[in-house]
């Protein structure tokens, strides 16, 4: 298969050659952009249909059969991982302000340590589908597993306009449709050909478009960034000493404090980010949900250890990127362009290869926020059907053939959702909103799924405290935080508040996010309602899930095997 | 060996439901407590807590050093190490290398010290089962 994504790849660099003679000047030619995001639609589509064609029982359409190996899945995971956020986001923060933007990508990066050495391996040798099967195996009650199942909606959902949003912006940028109603459709038709994506190709033909997608982003990215230092006589100091040297701020910009140095909220608040980063990646649905895909424990730690690799290498791209963007651009043209921040590597492209790299940046920029939007939509139905429907309104005893019927109409529900989320949300920063994602998976879902893991005297209480004391404490901090009220003059990194009227003002909580509150909270809250239950606990539920964690024994098969 | 038999495999399905019965789950968990007090499993657990402890306590106090150090500490990062290359860039190229390099040695580990432990652990259960 990975021919088809090099072969994409090719395609697209040979399609735009004949655009360049098209080309009107300025930031590209939309047609030629809008051709090129046509083609990958293609392409994917084509492989969603010839890999999920026969998805059929539950196991199809929520873990791929379980029969993916471990460098395919774990490339799939970078692909659901590496949103628009990654690509263009932390490019325009290192862009705009230098080393903080790196800070931000570290975050991103050593999270995945979590997943690997405490998360992978048990959650695949326990759980089948969902991050709740893991909790309901130890603790077995209608409410955990409810509970569990909100947190992910929310999370999801939280994740999912993020991207949506960031579509509006994006497109706008690249196909030149700068009225609201033109981006309002555009998000409409982001909505609709994922809700395609995922009743056509369930979780093979979403996890095909993803190791597609990440494969055609990486090596755009690497191109990408070996020309820029190819600018620079291949080395980084240099590269560094020039950015520096073009920027008002000097080589301030290689030092920490230009974004977050502010003030001491605004030292708080990175704090806080990097709380989320750091843990929140660990509780991510859809990156839970992906490690079913594999035949066993073992495979899921191998793809773990691809993802990171792969993760890695790329953040190292992006830096290269940003500081290639403040270089050869600079931030006066990166701030007034459309988008701001988010333009700067679509302008770095315009600027290295013209209209032909410019037209294959978008384009894998526009398949990134395809992809991770389908495999969010896909975690989320799959959370709806297994957990909420046959879980708890069916108590278990659902048809699994219903469940998958159920999975597929919440796909389409939850696409309309998103849609009109994402048409609220739009012109919100993509990296901030995907930072508050990371802060209510932290809160919610981290503590509950370590201490089943873990602790032998965890009890249903105290799952339902962790879970809905993280996820109330998570949503509500940034309720009465400056991101929804009282900040009517942009500032900082969240710009202004969703509620711009100087009058409106319950901005209690000075910090942009949460999580330096809220995991702790959380994890406090797990513990609390755990001594304090006077039920005993099962002993015998522990003895089974740490027997099956360590060994694998009785662990979901593959379909293949 | 009977000590070790889990009544049946759970999550081999009910026909019907994907979530198996109450009943049969709580046989089998009865007989996967006689492997949690065993010695052997004891064993897999410790030297899995012996790598995986020590390595997420270092990993999160050197980010949180990093994040700490560049938060309240600015200055000290952007010293010179040479040229335009600072402490702070030093610093998270190490948080890049250490990621790595705890991946790595995690899965010569594991596949070492730890998986021949597991998996002798495995088939005596599923055989014990048959």
């Amino acid at each position: 298969m990975a021919h088809v994504a090099l072969m994409a790849h090719a395609t697209q660099m040979a399609r735009p050659a004949a655009g360049v003679l098209a080309s009107s000047g300025t930031v590209g030619t939309p047609t030629l952009n809008f051709g090129i995001f046509a083609f990958f639609v293609l392409v994917t589509l084509v492989i969603a249909v010839s890999a999920g064609g026969k998805s059929r029982s539950a196991s199809d359409y929520y873990a791929g059969g379980r029969a993916f190996t471990g460098w395919q899945n774990g490339i799939a995971i970078g692909g659901d991982y590496l949103s628009a956020a990654s690509f263009l986001g932390i490019a325009g923060i290192i862009a705009l302000a230098g080393y903080d933007g790196f800070l931000y990508s570290i975050g991103f990066l050593v999270g995945w340590l979590l997943v690997l050495l405490l998360v992978s391996e048990p959650l695949r040798n326990t759980g089948r589908y969902t991050m709740a099967d893991v909790i309901d195996l130890r603790l077995r009650a209608v409410p955990v597993r409810a509970g569990a199942a909100v947190a992910t909606l929310v999370v999801s959902l939280f994740y999912l306009i993020a991207q949506m949003a960031g579509a509006g912006a994006l497109v706008s940028l690249l196909l030149g449709v700068s009225t609201v109603a033109g981006q309002d459709l555009v998000i409409a038709l982001v909505g609709l050909l994922m809700i395609v994506y995922v009743l056509v190709g369930g979780m093979k033909g979403t996890t095909w478009v993803q190791i597609v997608k990440a494969s055609v982003l990486a090596a755009g990215a690497a191109v990408t960034s070996v020309w820029v230092l190819s600018r620079a006589g291949f080395s980084l100091p240099a590269l560094l000493s020039h950015a520096a040297a073009s920027s008002p701020a000097g080589r301030a910009v290689l030092g920490p404090g230009l974004e977050y140095g502010v003030s001491t909220a605004s030292k708080f608040d990175f704090i806080s980010l990097a709380v989320a980063l750091v843990l929140g990646t660990a509780g991510l649905p859809h990156v839970l949900m992906r490690l079913y895909t594999v035949p066993d424990g073992r495979e899921a730690r191998r793809s773990v250890i691809w993802t990171i690799w792969l993760v890695g290498l790329f953040y190292l791209c992006t830096l290269v990127l940003g500081f290639g963007a403040m270089w050869l651009v600079g931030g006066t043209a990166i701030k007034s362009a459309p988008g701001g921040g988010d333009s700067a590597v679509p302008l770095l492209a315009f600027h290295l290869g013209g209209t032909v790299l410019l037209g294959v940046v978008a384009a894998v920029a526009f398949a990134t926020i395809l992809a991770v939007v389908a495999g969010l939509t896909i975690t989320a139905s799959a959370c709806f059907a297994h957990d909420v429907y046959a879980g708890v309104l069916r108590a278990g005893q659902a048809d699994p053939a219903d469940e998958v019927r159920v999975a597929r109409i919440t796909a389409v529900v939850i696409g309309f959702v998103a849609v009109l989320g994402g048409i609220a949300a739009k012109g919100i920063d993509v990296a901030f909103l995907v930072g508050l994602a990371f802060a209510i998976a932290a809160s919610a879902n981290l503590p509950a799924i370590l201490y089943s893991l873990l602790w032998s005297r965890f009890t249903s209480r105290g799952a339902l405290w962790s879970i809905y004391g993280g996820l109330i404490s998570s949503v509500g901090l940034i309720i009465i935080s400056p991101v929804v009220s009282g900040q009517s003059t942009a500032m900082g990194a969240i710009g202004t508040s969703l509620i711009t009227s100087p009058h409106v003002n319950f901005a209690f909580f000075p910090l942009t996010n949460p999580a330096i509150v809220s995991v702790p909270l959380a994890f406090f809250l797990g513990w609390l309602g755990s001594v304090t239950d006077r039920r005993p606990v099962d002993p015998a539920r522990f003895a089974r899930m740490q027997v099956r964690a360590y060994t694998g024994v009785g662990a979901e098969r593959s379909n293949r095997s | 060996m009977a000590l070790f038999q889990p009544a049946r495999r759970a999550g081999t399905g009910t026909g019907t439901s994907e979530i198996p019965a109450k009943q049969s789950t709580r046989r089998s968990a009865s007989g996967y407590e006689a492997v949690h007090a065993s010695r052997d499993f004891w064993t897999i657990r410790r030297r899995a807590h012996s790598f995986i402890v020590p390595a997420c306590v270092a990993f999160l106090a050197w980010y949180f050093l990093f994040v700490i150090l560049a938060v309240f500490a600015p200055g000290f990062m952007r010293v010179s190490v040479f040229g335009d290359v600072n402490m702070g860039l030093c610093f998270g190229g190490a948080q890049f290398a250490s990621t790595f390099l705890i991946a790595v040695s995690y899965r010569r580990w594991a596949r070492r010290r730890l998986d021949p432990l597991s998996d002798r652990l495995r088939r005596r259960l599923e055989d014990g089962q048959r």
